[in-house]
């Protein structure tokens, strides 16, 4: 017998004696939240729990959306004892909205199937997001083409992300119902970080040390 | 494990296959708990840096579930959940592996640790490389997968901050969540100078400085990374999608850079919809880290085209998981999700640590899902490693009734040992007198009562110097619970007099001690 029958068939010995029932699964938990995508008190809650996990956010405008990408990147980069090129390096998935990038003097190296070595020579990435929730301070890339593949929000210290504000939920449930399980999905909150030295919270290990959020009203 | 005509526990027609094999993997300790009990409980520097961290991810969980208001129904779809999910495996599984072959991933099925190791090598060979890069999982520590790469001639890198320590320091886990919790920055500091080469010689103890100095060492070996290896905490039957959480961005670097990805998960890890991750989304990173979400979470779906490993695969092991699903009590293990609350709220935990345990299951949890893989036989002191206190099923996200599975495991290995009919020896002898202390519901209570002022008094500041009552009686002569009324060897003569005592053989041979020795 294979493995795989094998396994299946402990699988059905085992339930055999006593059939467990499948009960259904009950859904009295919250569903959705009190507040529609984009409210404002859901965009002020959004930033508390970004900010609280040490991420830096901004709002703006689409008149000023570049001039906010533009410093987020200086400010993000501008870190003590990190190097970083003159001007500095920005990766961007080939879908970003190029008007973003108008009022930034780093250089803008559009990902055309950079190797990993290209990346890591990289200060930064910018990126948009597909859905933000609120009430984790949580934003979700799924490969869309201003997102861009996995590794180039991976390599770079640096991360701005622009989050529309109607792309903001507020719970878990709504974040989920809006994401196509079929793409890559990266869920982030907060910059990388770590506990695991006497459980002391540190930002910034393996992926991006310094994650900026750009919240694009309308 | 025996056979019992008519008895109440049921075991599967095959055990010798059901259960977990012997000699591979780390499942068993070389001692039993009672003994490396009372070792731990002579460290007291390991007894501050464990009820150090253990208190402070107490008062985070606290804060961070306290801030849900509907953190019961959570609790209750998580629970409905993981019970449905059970009842429905076999077709389950089917699902999954159907989805991820769609999806352009390839899935092996493992009955074991052995073939499961025997499965990743062969993966890892076909690549040609002799690294591959991890992400901690549990499953892989299980079955000792890094010992049988490292037989194939393969380096296997762990990439957790934790497990790095822990490899680093060529040590044990100790906590599921956080493996070095016995560690403190001082240790730790040590531990990098000595191991890490080209290490910054004026090293500090500041965690920031440390977890520096890991991104350094590490860096280098993911941006050329060619194989990925990784658990999965939840697998999607419905689309075929796996997910990993994690904090440091590791896991993002193994999933995401390497050409050839292999996923080892046991076969109690599937939801049944996309739907259901919502739900333990929000129960996981609250109970684990004690955060209202973890830095990362990754899902994948087979391989995604110019997007990440382009090699997918993905390893369903049973490894004494259907001889666990076989009992009908003690088949609530399963649901488990690795969170590691129950270990932190245990008060035989803090005074212990994880080594004890014997198993990369430590804590509650371990106790109960250790003797099931293993068969009870060869981790029968873990049942009784409790006080029965219950704080671990109040934190459980997933409702996973610990207590109950405990007192059920300790009758199911009493009834084993009669089946057999063999007379305990010393070792369990001692175990079985701290549960003739529980079985009496009076008794237990006061020894219930007496075990929360013994963690009051604890208070984090690590001073007492042993277990809980009742479980004292293993490790301390002043703790001693008040003398039975009756003696142990009296109960056993009036309680098994159905016996033939003369038919009883003694055996004392170490593969009787209850432990396996590996
Ligand atoms: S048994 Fe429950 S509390 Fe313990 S690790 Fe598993 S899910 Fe978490």
């Amino acid at each position: 017998m294979s493995a795989r029958d094998d396994v299946l068939a402990r699988v059905r010995r085992a339930l055999a004696t006593d059939e467990p029932s499948i009960g259904d699964v009950p859904r009295t938990y919250r569903q959705r939240g009190d507040r529609p995508p984009g409210d404002p008190a859901l965009i002020d809650l959004f930033v508390e729990r970004l900010t609280d996990y040490r991420a830096h956010a901004r709002r703006t405008t689409t008149d000023d959306v570049a001039g906010h990408v533009a410093r987020a990147i200086s400010e993000g980069l501008d870190q003590p004892g990190r190097d970083r090129h003159a001007p500095p390096r920005i990766v961007v998935p080939s879908g970003l909205p190029t008007n973003w990038l108008s009022a930034t003097d780093a250089d803008v190296i559009p990902d055309a199937g950079l190797t990993v070595d290209e990346l890591d020579a990289c200060d930064g990435v910018v990126t948009a997001a597909s859905v933000a929730i609120a009430e984790t301070g949580t934003i979700v890339l799924d490969g869309e083409s201003d997102q861009g593949r996995r590794a180039i929000s991976l390599v770079p210290d640096l991360h701005v992300c622009v989050v529309r504000t109607d792309q903001i939920v507020e719970t878990v449930p709504e974040g989920v119902a809006r994401l196509d399980p079929g793409r890559p999905l990266t869920w982030i909150s907060g910059p990388s970080a770590t506990s695991d030295i006497e459980l002391d919270r540190v930002e910034g290990v393996h992926g991006p040390r310094t994650l900026h959020v750009v919240l694009l009203d309308g | 494990m025996v056979m019992i005509e008519g008895g109440p526990f049921r075991h599967d027609a095959d055990p010798n296959t059901a259960t977990a094999p012997r000699g591979v993997g780390h499942l068993r300790g070389d001692v039993a708990f009672p003994t490396a009990a009372r070792a731990a409980l002579t460290d007291s520097q390991l007894r501050r840096n464990i009820g150090k961290a253990t208190g402070t991810i107490r008062a985070k969980r606290a804060d961070v579930v306290a801030e849900v208001a509907d953190w019961e129904q959570l609790r209750e779809a998580g629970r409905a959940c993981k019970a449905a999910t059970m009842a429905r495996l076999p077709e389950l599984l089917v699902q999954l592996e159907e989805r991820v072959v769609a999806a352009g991933g390839t899935v092996h099925w493992a009955r074991d640790a052995v073939e499961a190791n025997a499965i990743v090598v062969d993966l890892v060979r076909a690549t040609g490389s002799d690294e591959v890069v991890k992400v901690k999982s549990m499953a892989t520590q299980e079955i000792g997968l890094n010992e049988a790469l490292a037989e194939a001639g393969i380096a296997a890198l762990e990439t957790d901050l934790a497990e790095l320590i822990v490899q680093l320091g060529d040590d044990t886990p100790s906590h599921i969540l956080v493996p070095a919790i016995h560690r403190n920055r001082a240790e730790i500091r040590e531990i990098f100078l000595r191991e890490m080469p080209g290490v910054d010689p004026e090293l500090t103890d500041e965690p920031r400085r440390l977890a520096m100095a890991a991104r350094t060492h590490l860096r280098r070996r993911f941006l050329s990374a060619r194989v990925g290896v990784s658990g999965a905490n939840f697998a999607v039957a419905e689309t075929g999608t796996l997910s990993v959480v994690e904090s440091e961005g590791n896991g993002r670097m193994c999933l995401t850079l390497p050409d050839t990805l292999i996923t080892v998960m046991g076969i109690e890890k599937i939801v049944p919809t996309w739907r259901d991750l919502e739900v333990f989304l929000q129960l996981l990173p609250r109970s684990s880290t004690g955060e209202r979400m973890n830095p990362y979470t990754s899902m994948w779906t087979g391989v995604h085209p110019g997007d990440g490993p382009q090699d997918v695969h993905l390893v369903l092991l049973d490894n004494g998981r259907t001889a666990t699903l076989a009992d009908e009590v003690g088949r609530q293990a399963l649901a488990c999700i690795r969170c590691s609350a129950c270990l932190n709220v245990c008060p035989v935990y803090e005074r212990t640590g994880g080594h004890a345990y014997g198993s990369v299951y430590p804590g509650p949890i371990g106790a109960i899902l250790s003797p099931q893989l293993t068969g009870i036989a060869d981790n029968a002191s873990l049942p009784f490693a409790s006080s029965l206190c219950g704080a671990c099923y109040d934190v459980c996200p997933v409702k996973i009734n610990i207590p109950e599975v405990l007192v059920h495991l300790r009758a199911r290995h009493v009834e084993e040992r009669r089946a057999s009919r063999t007379v305990p020896n010393a070792e369990e002898l001692s175990m079985a007198a701290v549960g003739w202390v529980m079985a009496e519901p009076r008794r237990y209570a006061a020894a219930q009562r007496a075990a929360r002022a013994g963690r009051m008094l604890a208070g984090g500041r690590g001073r007492i110097r042993s277990l809980p009552p009742p479980l004292s009686a293993w490790t301390a002569s002043r703790d001693l619970p008040a003398p039975p009324t009756e003696t142990f060897r009296d109960w056993w003569a009036r309680t098994h007099a159905d016996d033939d005592r003369s038919d009883h053989t003694s055996r004392a041979s170490s593969s009787d001690s209850g432990r396996h020795t590996s």
